[in-house]
């Protein structure tokens, strides 16, 4: 197993907004998480990448507990992700938002920059070249030298996987990757995260488009007011009594 | 072509400020050039935490005053060499940098604004009162100039101007590499977003605290400077009106600029210097000025220019991917 | 002991002073979450204002007062409508540093009007009176009495009226309010306004045992961004207990600690809570 949840909880207040969640993900897999809107999708993902302390329960990544690291030292080990809103630096152009994607992964400091130092100049090729090989795989070397705000929602959508890429991760967490754009576009994007999966990455979305991660996902995990419903495949998913019920129910936002 | 002329134009700079004690008429002009170069030195420090790492400092003044105390005591009272002293003087800054900067970069936004704004009325109030030590409101008298340098005195104005150029020069290249540097990349992704940037696996907390001494260096470095060149300091040096003041030549020339702090600090210093019968009233302009900068030109003069440079740049290169733009926007 | 109570006695006084610089600090917070640095200014400018009609017109006290309010009040307005509102969207930095600019602005505007000496405000109610043992002048009851009548009435305005209630929805959720039909400009002036007034009764009615001076509202201000940390960004009680904290702190302080030190022990306390807490008491939830 790459990463396993155990009876992951986390309460703001009184309310659990993940309650016992037990969740594993295999490596090379697409998983995808679902569920009605505030199931608790965003904080699940908030807890693994360490922007939240659980309240109790426990992450593993192959096998090593996670649960207290902050989140840069969790990216360190290879787990990487993307966020709703893509927070890029619009006035900067697309190459150099992705540049400092792989500084994690370089060792010069202050003293380096200041003396200008062998190992700064080489550190500093190698993340352009970190950069721009993963605009190749999103396919954005056309757009590397563009200002971020003059590009489409879409191609901020890939810069931000892009970035997360350039951190050379094993497992890429992605929340709603598809949310604003187009259905092309989510075709397009679909693609990519095949694309990705072939290339050895293990994936975790949340996503609300249906159609989209029916025909994506290996495995699937549906929540719901902080708890675990249903697993499975989309198969499963798709016939399963209790998702049915969550979905027709509940607000019927997917 | 391009990077020739810019270089040829920083070179002819530097040649212009080498040659200038041989042009000026009189020192008056030398002491106010002096006086600017190092109140841009601290603005650099300034400009690289608030502009470039995204975190509001208002108690720079304060480090200022550390500075320029921590010299003035040790070579008046303590009778300690010049030059040691100013290593000293930098030294104390950075620890006491170190220290706040520990505490106040657990804080964020408005939070810290308002925490180092606290801290540098601390360093005021601490200042004001402490007449053991630091002599209160009578103030620091007799600070020695700076000490030779074997043949080199620096008891002339000319000399002391070429002492704080030099200064200015090295603080502006070793901003300039820093902020071309990986680790400058690392602290705009802070100042762009902190959540993003540890989710890139960059350690936050670390570079915030190398960018916040680093900057109470630049601003002790400034305050030690000017102890030696004014050869007195009064507590007012650590005073708000002082950081505001800083703050003003920040915005004014453009922050987050490599050049704004200089020429934001030049402009704003010459024209007070002219708007003499302004002195005391100066702020009916400049307050004014610095709301409708932050409105409609929040990187100042220097972003601007920027802009300009880069739409004049746009418009010739970009029409046809412009009218591209549209057609994709509208299938 | 007598001189705890007559400590007591004065913490009261200050701190009902602080209470609403503090309350028109808060409100402007909550709301637009702009920290305004300028506030100390509208402060300043209310005491002179008042001491002008008074000294200049010879406006009874309380008239002066009313004028004082309703000026400082509509500056409040043109603040948020020229300034303010053009930075809605804008970083975080940007409405700091405009709200810095207006008050150099207004400070250097006070010291061209008024210059920049020290001027004393005579008010009417300078007797000396002697209850129980408590020496104190008229003027420091009168302090106490109107701060809490002005808090009162500001609460039932705030509760009871419609107009006051949209206030409340808007510091809770800017999108739920205007998702309501509230209309956001309006609130947003009027939450200014009455923050200007608050801010020109507080330095009317403490500017007769202090002094009017272009920096008067340095220290004010400072202190009253620690009392709305210390009751939490937005908090309406909590500026107000805030506020008499930071008074008994202070005048207890100032007798049992140091009189040269006094002014420090806000921020000291300030430092202790931010370096405890970094997003400051009653921080709401987590992110």
């Amino acid at each position: 197993m790459l990463i396993e949840t155990k009876n992951l909880t986390k309460r703001f207040g009184g309310l659990a907004a993940v309650n016992n969640v037990d969740f594993s993900m295999e490596k090379g897999r697409i998983n995808a998480i679902i569920g009605p809107n505030g199931a608790g999708k965003s904080t699940f993902f908030n807890l693994i990448s360490g922007f939240h302390r659980p309240t109790s329960g426990t992450v593993l990544f192959k096998g090593i507990d996670i649960t207290k690291l902050p989140a840069n030292e969790i990216a360190g080990l290879g787990i990487s992700r993307t966020f709703q809103t893509t927070s890029l630096f619009d006035q900067s152009t697309v190459l150099d938002n992705v540049i400092v994607g792989h500084r994690l992964r370089t060792k010069s400091n202050l003293v380096d920059a200041i003396l200008r130092t062998k190992r700064l100049k080489r550190e500093e090729a190698a993340c352009r070249d970190k950069a721009m090989e993963v605009l190749e795989i999103v396919g954005l070397t056309e757009s590397a030298d563009r200002i971020v705000s003059s590009i489409s929602q879409e191609e901020k959508k890939r810069t931000a996987i892009a970035l997360a890429l350039a951190t050379e991760p094993e497992i890429i967490f992605l929340d709603e990757p598809a949310a604003g754009i187009n259905p092309d576009e989510t075709e397009g994007l679909t693609e990519l995260i095949k694309k990705l999966n072939r290339s050895g990455l293990t994936i975790c979305l949340i996503e609300h488009k249906m159609h989209m991660i029916m025909n994506l996902a290996d495995h699937i995990m549906v929540l719901n007011y902080g708890e675990k419903i249903a697993e499975g495949t989309p198969k499963e998913i798709r016939r399963n009594e209790a998702v049915i019920k969550a979905y027709l129910g509940g607000s019927a936002s997917a | 072509m391009k990077i020739l002329t810019k270089r040829n134009g920083i070179i002819a700079l530097i040649i212009f400020a080498f040659s200038f004690p041989f042009i000026a008429q009189n020192d008056y002009y030398l002491h106010m050039l002096t006086l600017s170069f190092i109140w841009a030195i601290a603005v650099y420090g300034i400009n690289l935490l608030s502009g470039y790492t995204g975190y509001l400092s208002l108690a720079h003044a304060g480090f200022f005053a550390i500075g320029a105390y921590s010299l003035g005591l040790l070579t008046v009272k303590a009778g300690m060499n010049f030059w040691l002293a100013l290593v000293c003087a930098c030294l104390i800054t950075c620890a006491l940098g170190f220290l706040i900067g520990l505490i106040a970069l657990r804080t964020k936004e408005h939070f810290f604004a308002i925490y180092t704004l606290c801290v540098g009325y601390i360093i005021y109030l601490v200042i004001d009162k402490w007449e053991g030590l630091t002599e209160g409101v009578r103030g620091l008298i007799g600070i020695p100039a700076p000490g030779n340098i074997g043949p080199i005195t620096f008891d002339t104005a000319a000399s002391q101007y070429y002492l704080v150029l030099i200064f200015l020069l090295a603080v502006i290249l070793i901003v300039y590499r820093i902020i071309r540097s990986l680790t400058g990349r690392t602290y705009m992704a802070i100042r762009n977003s902190e959540d993003l940037a540890q989710t890139i696996g960059i350690s936050t907390m670390k570079n915030k605290l190398t960018a916040f001494v680093l900057s109470t260096f630049f601003a002790g470095l400034a305050g030690a400077l000017y102890a030696s060149f004014i050869r007195f300091i009064g507590p007012d040096i650590g005073s708000t009106a002082i950081m505001f003041d800083l703050l003003m030549y920040l915005l004014v020339g453009g922050i987050g600029t490599l050049s704004g702090p200089l020429v934001g600090t030049l402009l704003l210093v010459i024209l007070s210097q002219n708007l003499q019968f302004l002195q005391e009233y100066r702020m009916l302009i400049f307050g004014p000025l610095l709301t409708v900068i932050i409105i409609f030109y929040p990187r100042g003069i220097a972003g601007a220019f920027f802009d300009w440079q880069r739409k004049r740049k746009d418009n010739t290169l970009s029409g046809v991917r412009g009218e591209l733009h549209i057609k994709a926007e509208e299938g | 002991m007598e001189i705890l109570i007559q400590q007591l006695f004065n913490g009261l006084t200050i701190g009902s002073v602080y209470s609403l610089v503090a309350l028109g600090l808060t409100l402007v917070y909550g709301i637009l979450h702009i920290p305004n640095f300028a506030h100390g200014a509208l402060y300043m400018l209310g005491g002179y204002i008042t001491l002008s009609m008074m000294t200049l017109y010879g406006v009874n006290y309380w008239i002066a007062m009313f004028v004082s309010i309703i000026v400082v009040g509509l500056l409040g307005v043109l603040l948020e409508r020229f300034v303010f509102r053009l930075l809605r969207e804008a970083p975080p930095l940007h409405d700091k540093i405009a709200a810095i600019g207006i008050l150099l602005f207004l400070e250097a505007f006070a010291q061209f009007v008024w210059g920049a000496d020290f001027h004393t405000m005579t008010s009417p109610y300078g007797q000396v009176v002697n209850i129980l043992g408590l020496t104190f002048t008229l003027q420091r009851l009168l302090i106490i009495v109107s701060a809490i009548a002005v808090m009162v009435l500001l609460y039932l305005f705030l509760k009871k009226t419609y107009t006051g209630s949209t206030i409340i929805a808007m510091s809770q959720s800017r999108e739920g309010a205007s998702l309501v039909g509230i209309n956001i400009n309006k609130v947003a002036m009027l939450t200014f306004m009455i923050s200007g007034g608050l801010a020109a009764i507080a330095s009317s009615l403490a500017s007769p045992i202090n002094l009017v001076f272009p920096g008067m509202g340095h220290l004010v201000i400072l202190k009253a961004f620690v009392i709305i940390i210390l009751g939490g960004m937005g908090s309406i009680p909590g500026a107000i207990v805030g506020g008499y904290i930071l008074g008994f702190s202070e005048s207890l302080g100032a007798t049992y600690i140091s009189n040269d030190y006094k002014d420090i022990i806000a921020f000291i306390l300030l430092v202790i809570i931010l370096t405890v807490k970094p997003t400051g008491l009653f921080a709401k939830g987590e992110r």
